[in-house]
This record gives structure tokens, C-alpha cells and sequence, in this order.
């Protein structure tokens, strides 16, 4: 059951922020409604009205902008998983999407509402960062866009002012001769633990000349691995396979994981490192030609 | 400006099983709501209430949704089908003939939502794998099966060129 709302339905990004910025905290944004609904019937937020942003024109786009691609905030899972441009530019997307929570949730769950409730447990927070995701925010006559790192900054909360919109988000694609592996770990609806790995290989010999590594869902908000991304630079696959370990000890030590229902810190910690050797030998394999089928190996896993 | 919000009631209409639909629903109203008090309907079930289990899945335009989740009002001029619009008692539609041939209902509970998702895969792909019928069907969830009856059931349906209706 639900208490009694007003919902708006503006129909520009204009009044939208104009009622977000009269209502403040009494009210929300809704799209898909898959976590505003969820936590009104459980009672952790209460509004009097919703601003359904559904009818607001061009935000379900998904296209490609000069080299970019630019996906609308309403844009839904599916679309998402669906759309061509993703699939050619970011086929690493399309495949996150499709196992994205369960398939209702996709069918209306939103891009924009899935990074704006900043959910720690969301893969899309996690990849996203692994393709230099750049936000765009806007409001009555004001734009700015921001990187995805400053944006989440911590669990469901981010830095986004009370009357802004995220109304698209930008995702760099990987260059020609980029390997990537997405390893999701969990028994719960959503992520226990993701790693994203891309690794560009375009050198000599297949060597690495620039990486990506994301660890999710275990800290208060995604992270880089910046020091990970360095050590990879110049290695071989048969150099990553080698010292997999030892980054991926590295990638868990500047993670700052924290205890809740789907373990305690100290374990998070250390299957951070698992994960990240797993995603990362994946990524590997994958590089050297070989296509592992690693599923049955590793048990509640997903593999991207 | 068109600032004026929905307070009150609204005035949805839509086709549900097949029918025209008029009803007057609040904003806050949930679709499960609506079917199963406002509209008799008991077949979508509530069961986690969180979108996590799947037996209150119901197929708006053809794609499942969770009606724990969703508001009744989100379906003005859209096309509804529940369990109750599968088949009818005579004639029962082929994954319901399946389900019962194959075993895969025990207490029943999860039955119309595990139905109503497999039709929404098999209406977009007509021959899924076994991994991919497993796949789709992840967010439906059985206590009693262990799934192997429910994925062999909707696996037999699963002959090219699809459902037959």
C-alpha cells in the first residue's frame, strides 16, 4: 500500500525543475518507479507528490553524438540492451543490461533512475565508470555535466541539486581492440560484488596499452583502480595471467568495502580480490583469443 | 504551464484480457491492487512485494511487469493481460497444457507469473535455449519445482514459429 500522492506529469524539463524546486524535499522523481515505489511502501520516504518524467520529449533517445554515446535518462533497460548504437559502440553494455535485475524490472527500470537513486549495488554505476560516464544535469535555464565519480557520492545520495534532472548520460566507447569482462557475484536481486575490466591492446605483440578496472557494490559507491589500470600498461595477456594475483591484491587493498547484508567488510575485502583475478584472467583469455566458459566454474556468477 | 498535478482520481481506460476497461483509480494505487480488488482478478499474486519473486507479474503491451510495482494508472491506453486471459477453462493455452503434461505446478503460487513471463519470451523469441529460457525466467521464483518441470514445460512450447496464439 501506498500513501495518497499528487503526480505530476510536466511535460519540459522546465516545469519539471520548476515544481522540483517548489515542492523540495515533499517530493521525488519518477520513471520507472522500480526503487522510488519500492521504498514509499516500505516507509523510508515519504513525499506528497511524484514528477513523472516519462512524457518529458527526447530523454528516452539513445544515439550516438560526436563519437559519444548518449543515452536518455528515461531510456529503460531494455531499450537500452536493444538499441544499435549500443550494441555496435558499447556491446559491453548491451550485455550488462540484458542481466540487469530480473526481466520486469528491466522492462521499465530506467538508465537515469537506476544512477540517480545511486543504489550501491548497481551494475550500471560500476560499468558505466569503466566508459569515463559523464552526467548531464539540468534545470530551469542552467546545464552542467559532471563525471559519474562526482556525481555518486555515496549510497543514494548524489550531487544533484533539488531542482536538477539528470537527463542524459555519455559514454565514451572503448577503442578499436579493447577486450572487456564484466563479473557480477551475488544471491540477491542485485549485485554482491562487479568488476568491470576493459583492457586495450593495440601494442606490440598484444600488449596493454591502457586498462580499466571498476570494483562495485562493495563500498559506498563504484571505484577505479587507478594504480591496477598503470601496473597493466605494457603487459602481455601471458604477463596479466602471471601477476594477476598480485594486482588484483592491490585492486582489494584501495578498496574501502562496508559491511551490510550481503557480508562484512573484511569479506567484501577479499573477494574483491577473487573477483578482480577472475575478471581479470577472463579479460585475459579473451585477449590471447580463448573464450572460457567460466560460468560453471564460479557458482552465482555472471559473466559478461 | 501545465503544472496541475493528479490529486484525486484519474480516468484510465485500457484492454485488459482482451476487454475495454473505463475505471476511475487514485495515483497511489498499484496495479495488483486494482486487478485483484478493484477488478476481481485474482490471479497476479502478492507474494514479496518488492519485485523480487515475480508471482504478481502481469504483461503490459506484451512485456512483463511487476503489478506490486507499478501504478494502475500507468496503464491508461495500454493493453493488459493476466493469467485469467491465457486461456479459457475449455480451452486451455498451450503453455498451460505444458505445465500441467510436465508436472511444473506443485502449490501453484508462482504458476501465473511463471506462465505470463514465458509467454513474453516465447512472443519474442519463438526458440530460446535451455540457458536462455533459465536466463529470462530468473526473476520468477519457485519454492516447490526446482524449476526443471517449469523450464522443460515452456521449453516444449518452444518449437520454430513460436505459440500458436
Amino acid at each position: 500500500m501506498l500513501r495518497p500522492f499528487a503526480l505530476y506529469r510536466p511535460s519540459t524539463v522546465a516545469e519539471a525543475s520548476e515544481v522540483l524546486a517548489r515542492e523540495g524535499r515533499e517530493t521525488s522523481l519518477y520513471a520507472g518507479g522500480t526503487e522510488v515505489l519500492l521504498i514509499l511502501k516500505e516507509g523510508l520516504l515519504r513525499v506528497t507528490s511524484l514528477v513523472d518524467v516519462k512524457r518529458l520529449p527526447g530523454l528516452g533517445e539513445i544515439r550516438s553524438e560526436n563519437g559519444h554515446v548518449l543515452i536518455g535518462a528515461t531510456a529503460t533497460h531494455r531499450a537500452l540492451e536493444s538499441a544499435t548504437v549500443v550494441q555496435a559502440r558499447c556491446p559491453m553494455v548491451a550485455g550488462v543490461a540484458r542481466h540487469v535485475a530480473n526481466i520486469r524490472v528491466r522492462n521499465v527500470g530506467t538508465v537515469g533512475g537506476n544512477l540517480a537513486f545511486a543504489d550501491p549495488h548497481s551494475d550500471l554505476a560500476t560499468l558505466f565508470l569503466a566508459f569515463d560516464c559523464v552526467v548531464r544535469l539540468e534545470a530551469r535555464g542552467r546545464r552542467r555535466e559532471l563525471p559519474l565519480a562526482e556525481f555518486v557520492r555515496g549510497p543514494y545520495e548524489t550531487a544533484r541539486e533539488e531542482d536538477e534532472l539528470l537527463t542524459f548520460v555519455r559514454l565514451t566507447p572503448w577503442p578499436a581492440g579493447t577486450t572487456g569482462a564484466y563479473v557480477k557475484f551475488g544471491l540477491y536481486e542485485r549485485p554482491t560484488l562487479s568488476v568491470a575490466v576493459a583492457l586495450m591492446s593495440g601494442g606490440e605483440g598484444g600488449a596493454i596499452t591502457g586498462a580499466r578496472v571498476a570494483v562495485g557494490c562493495v563500498g559506498p559507491r563504484p571505484q577505479r583502480a587507478p594504480e591496477v589500470e598503470q601496473r597493466l600498461r605494457g603487459w602481455s595477456p601471458s604477463d596479466v595471467v602471471r601477476h594477476a594475483d598480485e594486482v588484483a591484491r592491490l585492486a582489494a587493498r584501495d578498496i574501502e568495502p562496508v559491511s551490510d547484508l550481503h557480508g562484512s567488510a573484511e569479506y567484501k575485502k577479499d573477494m574483491t580480490r577473487v573477483f578482480v583475478k577472475r575478471t581479470l584472467l577472463v579479460a585475459a583469455a579473451r585477449v590471447a583469443g580463448r573464450r572460457q566458459d567460466e560460468h560453471e566454474r564460479y557458482p552465482h556468477t555472471i559473466i559478461v | 504551464m501545465n503544472a496541475i498535478p493528479i490529486r484525486s482520481s484519474c480516468n484510465i481506460r485500457f484492454t485488459l484480457n482482451g476487454r475495454p476497461v473505463e475505471l476511475d483509480v487514485r495515483p497511489e494505487a498499484l496495479l495488483l491492487d486494482v486487478l485483484r480488488d478493484r477488478l476481481q482478478l485474482k490471479g497476479a499474486r502478492r507474494s514479496c512485494d518488492m519485485q523480487v519473486c515475480g508471482a504478481c507479474t502481469v504483461l503490459v503491451d506484451g512485456g512483463p511487469v511487476s503489478a506490486c510495482t507499478y501504478l494502475g494508472l500507468e496503464v491508461d491506453g495500454h493493453e493488459v493481460l493476466t493469467v485469467e486471459g491465457l486461456g479459457t477453462e475449455e480451452r486451455l493455452h498451450p503453455l498451460q497444457e505444458a505445465f500441467i503434461e510436465h508436472g511444473a505446478v506443485q502449490c501453484g503460487f508462482c504458476t501465473a507469473g511463471m506462465l505470463l513471463t514465458a509467454k513474453a519470451l516465447l512472443a519474442e523469441e519463438p526458440s530460446p535455449t535451455l540457458g536462455r529460457v533459465a536466463e529470462y525466467l530468473r526473476g520468477n521464483l519457485c519454492r516447490c519445482t526446482g524449476y526443471r518441470k517449469i523450464l522443460d514445460a515452456i521449453l516444449s512450447c518452444a518449437t520454430p514459429g513460436g505459440e500458436q496464439r
